[in-house]
């Protein structure tokens, strides 16, 4: 009703007339401004890389120092259609980097073989919409295979990236993030990285990983974020958030490309509402980092947690079931989640339908006005 | 001996005043064109080496190869303009294809095909506006908008499918129910060379063979799965024995008359209850996978250019007609242009039609609303966009 025309007056140019939107050059998808981040100067020379370069430099330090590692994936050979394997066949021959056919189910099947039969195996399924075809093999052999055999055999050393996420454009099948489906595999890990610095650390620590990770890189990253990376490898640690923001009145949870907008949001939170938000960036979806998440909500008494992946079932609901357990008492509001709504992603109106800073911003508004 | 164009130029201006455009009677009423050669799997004998075609076939099959190419050039344009966004892709170049099958088809034999749709979108019965209005997801575009260049629809055109391989055991079970419900239909399978080593299609052909169902698998082979060369996929490229118990033809289908013979023989087979073909329409695209795909980094611009030149379904079917005095060529420039104006007006309609209802956002999630529930709201979907209207 009428408070909320009001506040989406006061954040500026929104666009909730049919008629208009055909006029007006809206731009599409997650709307944010990517802050570079600096690396750790102990970790020496730096180069500016954007995400796919960091992701190219991780793969290119794996295949240097280790004999048994290998990658492939549909059209990785001539760089892959997102860059991210651009020069490694010429580099390191084309028996360790190589194209598979299209079968989603038999690279993933293929990949876990190679991996329990001890070889470091990175293989890269196309767009993240794509890995269905897959999820029998990660469900049923990948993530039990530890268990099953008593720790007879692991495909530890496995790792499976793909692009995930809204890019402005990529209507039903090149815009999904299925990383809530994964969250219910114990036996896995998820990984989602927020730029290029943590992007290559962490998918480092994900082929160094003894158990298998599917490394989900936001794609609407790859050329946007560029940040001085530095050139040898490194790792950052799988099972850890990060407080990127340190604020006292609400926690706001989020991963990959949603850290940018929730940037946005506890600046204007600031600025508009007076309220000091601590920003949590998961890094890692599988093992969640607990201890991080409920000292700061019991800290600050208000959680919301944002995704663009579907609302009821998403990630946010473990974490808003988890929050309210462990932070019952301390809680001064129930737990919010903004997510993308429960319909496929949309051909048609995806600002609407995304988790945008209006939308995170009213959240806040009824945690404080609780 | 042929016409001087002078002289077919004053028939038809003689006889343009009647209101109509008459073809002169100088010109066959229909020929007998060659078909190219076929290559058979598991079949004693395969399509006609000769086919009868008239004039106003002709006519039809150029005017509609023609209407896709300039359609799929205008998307092209308009992908440019970014008035279409997200995932393109274009099927110039195989034309005769689709042109071919539908020769033969009907409207009520169902089709099935992947994401490079908009020329089967076309020849299915969607006009050039609906088409390219989708594109633009225009609330006049055929699937309201909501679905875009992979999810097109029609009667009896089942889209329009984004995940490679996945429609295959679709088009079985559409052959099934035709069985079923003994309508004496085919239902038309198509998927590409990609998707030929999904696991998927080999279990749609067990099916389909097994309970002889009445399906033509058509595998549109253009050479390339996305930047992948046939070869470097594929153990073996024959897609047309691929479907190893199920007999098979592989097709020149650059040229559309051998795609029509191809597609009526097919159909008789299926037809007369021999259980399901696969035909391998041995093609090309002229553009990249997708708007995003440059298409040279895995192909050299000669081969393109070569194909264009020599192998061209459309120029090379103008030249048939010309030759074989099926059509005048000033006919054939009419219809060029009446082609161009057709799509220049779709172009304009689709930059300027009204966007759909925001409520399409949450709209067709489910067929109505859960009983028992009369405030029912797709979940999520919050104040801001309920009042968006």
């Amino acid at each position: 009703g009428g408070s909320c025309r009001s506040l989406a007056a006061r954040l500026g140019p929104v666009c909730l007339d049919a008629a208009s939107f055909s006029r007006r050059r809206l731009s599409f998808g997650p709307q944010f401004v990517y802050t570079p981040e600096s690396a750790d100067k102990s970790l020496g020379e730096t180069s500016r890389m954007n995400l796919f370069q960091a992701v190219t430099s991780a793969l290119d330090n794996t295949l240097a120092n280790d004999p048994s590692a290998v990658v492939f994936g549909e059209d990785v050979a001539f760089g892959g259609v997102f860059r991210c394997t651009v020069g490694l066949k010429d580099k390191y021959g084309k028996d360790r980097v190589f194209n598979t056919p299209l079968s989603e189910q038999g690279i993933v099947g293929f990949a876990i073989g190679h991996a329990v039969a001890g070889a470091t195996t990175v293989a890269e399924i196309q767009f993240g919409d794509y890995i269905f075809p897959a999820f029998d093999q990660i469900a049923n052999e990948a993530s039990k295979y530890r268990y099953r055999s008593g720790n007879h055999f692991n495909c530890g050393s496995l790792t499976v990236r793909a692009p995930i996420g809204a890019v402005g454009h990529g209507a039903l099948y090149h815009s999904q993030s299925p990383e809530g489906f994964f969250a219910h595999l114990p036996g896995i890990k998820v990984v989602i990285p927020r730029g290029p610095i943590q992007a290559k650390g962490l998918l480092l620590a994900c082929i160094n990983d003894p158990d298998p990770c599917f490394y989900f890189e936001p794609k609407i990253l790859y050329r946007s974020a560029v940040e001085d990376v530095p050139v040898n490898g490194y790792v950052l640690p799988i099972g850890k958030a990060e407080v990127l923001i340190e604020g006292s009145d609400v926690t706001l949870i989020g991963y990959g490309t949603q850290v940018h907008v929730l940037r946005e949001v506890a600046r204007l939170a600031q600025s508009e509402l007076g309220v000091s938000c601590e920003l949590i960036d998961m890094r890692t979806i599988l093992p969640f980092d607990e201890e991080t998440v409920y000292a700061s909500v019991c800290k600050t008494g208000r959680c919301l947690i944002a995704h663009e992946a579907p609302l009821t079932g998403g990630f946010g609901a473990e974490l808003a079931a988890s929050v309210q357990e462990h932070c019952f008492l301390n809680l001064e509001a129930p737990v919010r989640r903004v997510a993308g709504h429960d319909t496929p992603f949309p051909h048609i109106f995806e600002n609407f339908y995304l988790p945008n800073q209006r939308r995170c911003l009213a959240a806040i508004k009824d945690l404080i006005g609780y | 001996m042929p016409l001087s164009s002078s002289a077919i130029r004053a028939n038809l201006l003689l006889l343009r005043g009647g209101g109509g455009l008459f073809v002169s009677s100088r010109l066959a009423s229909s020929a007998v064109l060659s078909t190219r050669p076929y290559k058979l799997h598991k079949l004693e004998s395969g399509p006609a080496s000769e086919a009868q075609v008239t004039s106003d076939e002709a006519r039809k099959y150029y005017r509609d190869m023609a209407t896709v190419r300039r359609m799929e050039t205008a998307a092209g344009n308009l992908y440019k303009e970014k008035a279409i966004r997200g995932f393109c892709h274009l099927y110039s170049g195989q034309e005769a294809c689709c042109v071919g099958m539908e020769a033969v088809l009907d409207r009520n034999d169902p089709v099935i095909t992947a994401y490079r749709a908009h020329g089967w979108t076309y020849t299915r019965g969607v006009p050039v506006k609906a088409v390219l209005s989708e594109l633009t997801g225009r609330a006049s575009g055929c699937a309201k908008g909501k679905g875009g260049s992979m999810h097109m629809y029609n009667h009896n055109f089942y889209g329009g499918n984004g995940i490679v391989g996945a429609q295959v055991p679709l088009g079985a079970g559409i052959a099934f129910a035709q069985k079923y419900r003994e309508d004496k239909r085919v239902c038309v399978t198509l998927y590409g060379d990609g998707a030929a080593n999904q696991g998927q299609v080999f279990e749609a052909f067990n099916m389909a063979k097994l309970w002889d169902l009445p399906c033509i698998f058509v595998c549109e082979n253009n050479k390339y799965g996305m930047g992948t060369a046939v070869e470097r996929a594929a153990a073996s490229t024959a897609y047309y024995t691929r479907g190893d118990y199920i007999p098979g033809l592989w097709v020149d289908a650059m040229d559309v008359i051998t795609v029509r013979e191809a597609t009526r023989f097919a159909k008789d087979w299926c037809l007369s209850g021999k259980g399901p073909i696969l035909l391998e329409m041995e093609t090309y695209r002229y553009h990249g996978h997708s708007m995003s795909d440059p298409g040279t980094s895995y192909r050299t611009r000669e081969e393109v250019q070569s194909m264009r030149q020599m192998r061209d379904p459309i120029a090379s079917f103008r030249q048939t007609l010309l030759t074989a005095e099926l059509v005048a060529e000033e006919e054939l420039k009419e219809i060029d242009q009446s082609v161009r104006k057709e799509v220049d007006e779709a172009v304009q309609a689709a930059k300027t039609n009204a966007v759909p209802d925001p409520k399409e956002l949450y709209t067709n999630v489910y067929s109505q609303p859960p009983s028992g529930q009369p405030n029912y709201r797709i979940r999520g979907i919050d104040q801001f966009t309920w009042s968006a209207n």
